[in-house]
């Protein structure tokens, strides 16, 4: 069997670095090859027993537990974050032998910033916010900037900006890079995911393309989608995410996380991001560092999983407490 | 350890696949398996039964019967009065049990993967998502054309009894790959294991038995290789197919030579992985994953031969270096592994062997810092740098997941250098760029072409190698041609001397030609003597004087000396080739195969409108020859005539077909020519005989060394003044008068040739097919037995067009 390395969580923000054309030019990918991959990469690895529960759990606390609806108001948004501070009934856990589990961040529009730090005083999660006119970014420039402003001054930790996918369709990349580095300057000490908008996007080189040029715009996650375009994270997008922060951190030694969201809904599909980030980036990316995966109701799923773990007994849905 | 150990760690665990059901089934039959003939288990006559093993724990797993003749002799007599119904079962019943037995295959598709696995060690996700899928896709797929055999396949007739031995590497696909076509064409089979893994073949005869396949159809005879060779000799055998090694397809070539028993070898290879510039690199690692980490390189089209462009070499190494570091090696029965147990410890010690040679000869190893199992029999990924073409870890096969890797500058070096070697298995080429990617396709010599894949399989696809790699197609319906024998054909049972079974090694021998004795009557007397013409070898487009300097005389049925041509020997054959290559060779000037279709036809259309033109002349010549009645002189003429139009006509109608595999994208089926094909010509219908051999070899693309009729060679040396006022360029067509089999000894030993016709009597085509073995050429023979080259069944068409081309599978995958 393979060695493995013990886990270390510590890396410092990815700072950029100046654009390089020729590195975007370059980057190559074969779509039928990458989906052949991804295709057989959950197949080629089994998690079980009590290896899988403790999969589960590390799968929990990189979520970032999300509401984005029209129809949020501060009764829903204090009910989601009792459930990002105890995601997994007591019972369970303590039936597994573990501590406390929490998830990684609570996102929410910049609205209910304010509903969700009051909720979560005291429980160490962070608040992250979606910015920049999300989920399309095609308000004013100065608005979306505005927009970031206004957020990390009402207490945001993270947020996560929508880059103009007309840039990536244009192949306007000194733009694109301008326009993230921008935000990046104003997010100031809060952290910054750049959601490509996958599904908007062409081809898989383009997500490629685009994933260079927010790294080297001082990106600390690339994630995949807004949950709202039509298709949302899929695993071939995943894998060439994930290589383009490999090679970026082969040519700087910056680490970027990597944040697939929108329609993560089973513990099955969590396992396999864990897979995908374990065999194409390594350990170091299995935490809420450099891992968060964009969901809303996931963690009934996996609470579930776990629950039968426990007794042995498949559960009932209506036994998991909602969020 | 607890969860909350492995939330910190985040190891994988075990996940291992139960073999319960699998032991159960081993129980079932006491863990003693008999032979099945049949569809009974019959105890073998030697009494002696063989251990198998699992190779990833070495436990042993059942004893298995080791078959005797009295066993093999009663496998084929019910094969070959199984032959009698199945042979005769309509199209559409067969056709059923195919689809029955497939079916069975997809209902017990768990327990045959567990077999599978624990029997010859390989990952359970590749026997649970590879081999077993594709055996149960073989044989709906091969249902489908015994349902149609009389439709699409209706100037055929099935061989007979089909004796078929397989490897141990895919013991069940191989299975497949042999038995399903057999039987959709209406053949019955004996079907040896390969000792190593033989459980899963049993399980397959218990699958047999449960679908109601008739008894006798499919008999599983296990048995050690003197049982293989007992079925290659066995007289009532009409056909061996193997996939192995190639030294014992050497083998089998010489010990079913003249017998007229069909042949068809799936055999080594060292195939070339070519990753250009341009290429996804991530997936090209993937993709070496894929050709050489696959069924731990035990894989005969295995991409075991990186080509990288010097370019991104170093990258490359490096992305592949990092990638061996994640592969998973453990117990076959782990759904967590990428990397299972080698079969048997001799296997893995010849391995090791190559490595250690790869090492000797200043090879750099490098093999990933994984531990392996504590038991078992395992092997680590291992990559050789710093190796060269001169190296013999790059020209042999390792048969292991050892890859060598080596740099190229520019895509014709890569094509060089992939082509740089005995085999042709498969190839596979990575770039983005449609251009170079089409375009060293053609160019390598392989039957199997990925690109920007690897190791993709399908029934609808053949498989099947170049040179040393062997001969036939498995799969597709190039695949169904093994097994089928034209309608008007019986199966040859060859007259042969005790002589030609000692394979002589005199054949051949041949003293020049000398002048005619003196003779009163011959003595012309006509006041003028003709203008002497004495035709000379017709090479590279030039006539050419026989090398050894002798002429032999040409006589007419009464015995009268009627001209004299010249008497070619070694030298002229070796002369003809070299000319032959010249416009055969990948990097010809004018190669001929190069020329499109059309241009081809039309030389053919030329070469009959100067025929027509001269037809009387032709026609006074074979009866001069001959002695035919000037009837059957012009039918002869004509039918010449006839048959140039046809090949014209196919010249640029055979050119291949997109196949309906399970591929997004395409896979496509291309009839490449052979290459250099050496012909002897019969001595019946010394034009048409001629013409029937030459006008598809060279319709299709092939460069040719022709050898007339021995007894009446002039219509062919009149024949090249034809071609050079018909545009055929020098090269095409080499014309060599001489003894036949004196020439035919040279050709068919000659390593620069690629196929070689013989239509000569039974004793040659028994040295044709034992001498062919030195570099594995395909041959062509008549085993000395008339054939109506008058006729068109007979005399044209497909079976021509097959002989003329090797197929060549493409695959070419899609997305934007």
């Amino acid at each position: 069997m393979q060695k493995e390395k013990a886990v270390t969580t510590i890396h410092e923000r990815n700072p950029g670095i100046p654009l390089d054309l020729g590195w975007i030019k370059h980057a190559t990918v074969n779509r039928s090859a990458v989906e052949r991959r991804a295709s057989t990469l959950p197949a080629r690895r089994s998690v079980k027993k009590d290896w899988q529960a403790a999969w589960l759990l590390r799968a929990t606390t990189c979520i970032d537990l999300t509401t984005l609806a029209g129809d949020d108001t501060p009764g829903k948004v204090q009910r989601l974050c009792a459930k990002a501070i105890q995601p997994i009934r007591q019972d369970i856990l303590d039936a597994l032998g573990v501590g406390p589990i929490r998830v990684a961040a609570v996102c929410v529009y910049h609205s209910r910033i304010k509903d969700a730090l009051q909720a979560l005083e005291g429980a160490g999660i962070p608040v992250a916010a979606v910015s920049t006119g999300f989920p399309a970014g095609q308000s004013p420039f100065a608005q979306r900037v505005a927009e970031i402003e206004q957020s990390v001054e009402a207490g945001a930790a993270e947020i996560d900006i929508v880059i103009s996918r007309e840039h990536v369709l244009r192949g306007n990349w000194q733009q694109l890079y301008d326009e993230v580095k921008e935000f990046r300057q104003v997010c100031g000490e809060a952290h910054m995911k750049t959601i490509l908008a996958t599904g908007d996007l062409g081809t898989l080189q383009q997500v490629a393309q685009a994933s260079r040029v927010c790294m080297m715009a001082g990106a600390d996650f690339i994630k995949t989608s807004t949950g709202k375009e039509s298709t949302n994270a899929t695993l071939p997008v995943g894998l060439v995410m994930t290589r383009a922060i490999r090679d970026y951190h082969d040519r700087t030694d910056h680490m970027v996380g990597f944040k697939p969201a929108g329609g993560i809904r089973t513990a099955k599909q969590a396992l396999s991001w864990l897979i995908l980030m374990k065999e194409e980036l390594g350990d170091n990316w299995l935490s809420s560092s450099l891992f968060r995966i964009g969901a809303s109701s996931l963690v009934e799923d996996i609470e579930r999983q776990l629950s039968h773990h426990v007794t042995g007994r498949y559960a009932a849905r209506h036994h998991m407490p909602m969020g | 350890m607890t969860v909350s150990d492995y939330f910190q760690t985040m190891t994988y665990g075990p996940a291992p696949e139960s073999p319960e059901a699998a032991n159960a089934w081993l129980d079932d039959y006491k863990r003693q398996f008999n032979l099945f003939i049949n569809n009974t288990w019959v105890e073998p006559s030697t009494g002696q039964y063989y251990d198998n093993y699992n190779p990833a724990t070495g436990e042993k797993l059942a004893q298995t019967a080791q078959a005797g003749q009295p066993d093999v002799d009663a496998a084929v007599s019910a094969a070959r009065k199984a032959f009698t119904t199945w042979s005769s079962t309509p199209g559409h019943v067969r056709a059923r049990y195919l689809y029955s037995i497939a079916r069975h295959i997809q209902k017990h598709h768990r327990l045959l993967a567990v077999i599978e696995s624990m029997d010859n060690g390989k990952p359970i996700r590749e026997s649970r998502d590879i081999d077993v899928p594709l055996l149960a896709r073989h044989f709906y797929y091969h249902a489908g054309w015994a349902q149609l055999m009389d439709s699409e396949m209706s100037h055929y007739q099935p061989v007979g009894v089909v004796g078929q031995i397989i490897p141990w590497n895919f013991p069940l696909l191989m299975l497949a790959w042999k038995i399903a076509p057999a039987l959709a064409m209406g053949n019955t089979v004996i079907l040896k294991p390969a000792s190593y893994t033989r459980l899963s073949a049993l399980l397959f005869a218990q699958i047999v038995a449960e679908a109601g396949l008739p008894p006798g159809v499919v008999n599983i005879v296990t048995g050690s290789s003197k049982a293989g060779g007992m079925i290659v000799e066995h007289p009532d055998v009409d056909k061996i197919a193997f996939t192995g090694s190639t030294d014992v397809g050497r083998i089998l070539r010489r010990q079913t030579a003249g017998t007229g028993k069909r042949l068809s070898l799936e055999l080594g290879g060292k195939s070339p992985f070519i990753v250009f510039d341009d290429a996804d690199l991530d997936s090209a690692v993937e993709g070496l994953v894929n050709a050489i980490w696959f069924n731990q390189g035990q894989v005969c089209c295995a991409g075991s031969r990186l080509l990288a462009q010097e370019s991104i070499y170093d990258d490359l190494i490096a992305r592949l270096k990092e990638r061996m570091k994640r592969l998973r090696i453990g117990d076959s029965l782990d759904k967590g592994v990428d990397i299972g147990a080698i079969v048997d410890q001799t296997q893995r010690e010849t391995i090791d062997g190559w490595v250690k040679v790869g090492i000797k000869e200043g090879g750099e190893v490098y093999q990933p810092d994984t531990e392996l199992p504590a038991s078992g029999c395992f092997y680590l990924p291992t990559l050789l740098t710093r190796v060269e073409p001169a190296s013999s870890v790059v020209q042999e096969e390792i048969f292991g997941p050892v890859l060598v890797a080596m740099s190229f500058r520019t895509p014709s070096e890569a094509v060089e250098l992939a082509n740089n070697t005995r085999y042709g298995l498969a190839a596979n080429i990575w770039t983005d760029n449609v251009n170079i990617a089409i375009d060293v396709a053609q160019k390598v010599k392989a039957g199997s072409i990925w690109v920007n894949c690897t190791n993709l399989f399908d029934a609808a696809s053949g498989f099947g190698g170049y040179r040393e790699s062997g001969y036939g197609r498995e799969g597709g319906k190039e695949g169904l041609f093994e097994y089928v024998r034209p309608r008007w054909q019986a199966r040859p049972h060859p007259n042969l001397d005790d002589s030609s079974k000692s394979k002589d090694a005199n054949w051949g021998k041949a003293i020049p030609g000398r002048p005619a004795p003196v003779s009163s009557k011959e003595v012309s007397d006509n006041a003028i003597p003709p203008i002497d013409r004495t035709p000379k070898l017709y090479i590279g487009g030039k006539q050419m004087r026989p090398d050894g300097a002798y002429v032999r005389p040409v006589r007419n049925p009464a015995g009268k000396v009627i001209g004299q041509v010249g008497d070619g020997n070694r030298k002229d054959i070796r002369d003809a080739v070299e000319a032959a290559h010249t416009v055969a060779g990948m990097w010809a000037k004018d190669r001929w195969a190069s020329r499109s279709p059309h241009n081809r036809a039309q030389i053919l259309y030329y070469i009959a409108e100067n025929l027509a033109a001269r037809a009387d002349e032709f026609a006074s010549r074979l009866i001069e020859m001959t002695g035919c009645s000037p009837k059957a002189a012009k039918t002869e003429v004509d039918t010449t005539i006839s048959r140039l139009f046809s090949y014209a006509a196919y010249a640029d109608k055979y050119g291949g077909t997109v196949q309906e595999t399970s591929l997004r994208g395409a896979t496509i089926a291309v009839n490449e020519p052979v290459g250099v094909i050496g012909i002897a010509c019969p001595d019946e219908s010394p034009l048409l005989g001629f013409v029937s051999l030459m006008a598809p070899a060279i319709a299709r693309g092939n460069t040719i060394v022709i050898i007339p009729s021995e007894k009446h060679p002039l219509s062919a040396t009149d024949f090249y003044q034809v071609l050079d006022t018909s545009d055929v360029p020098p090269g095409v067509v080499n014309i060599v008068t001489g003894d036949r089999d004196h020439l035919t000894k040279t050709l068919v030993e000659h390593e620069d040739v690629d196929a070689l016709w013989y239509f000569g009597s039974a004793e040659g085509s028994a040295q044709v097919e034992y001498r062919s073995a030195a570099n594995m050429k395909r041959t062509w023979v008549g085993y000395g037995l008339p054939r109506e080259w008058l006729s068109k069944e007979q005399g044209e068409g497909m079976e021509f067009l097959h002989e003329s081309t090797q197929v060549k599978n493409i695959w070419i995958p899609s997305g934007a």
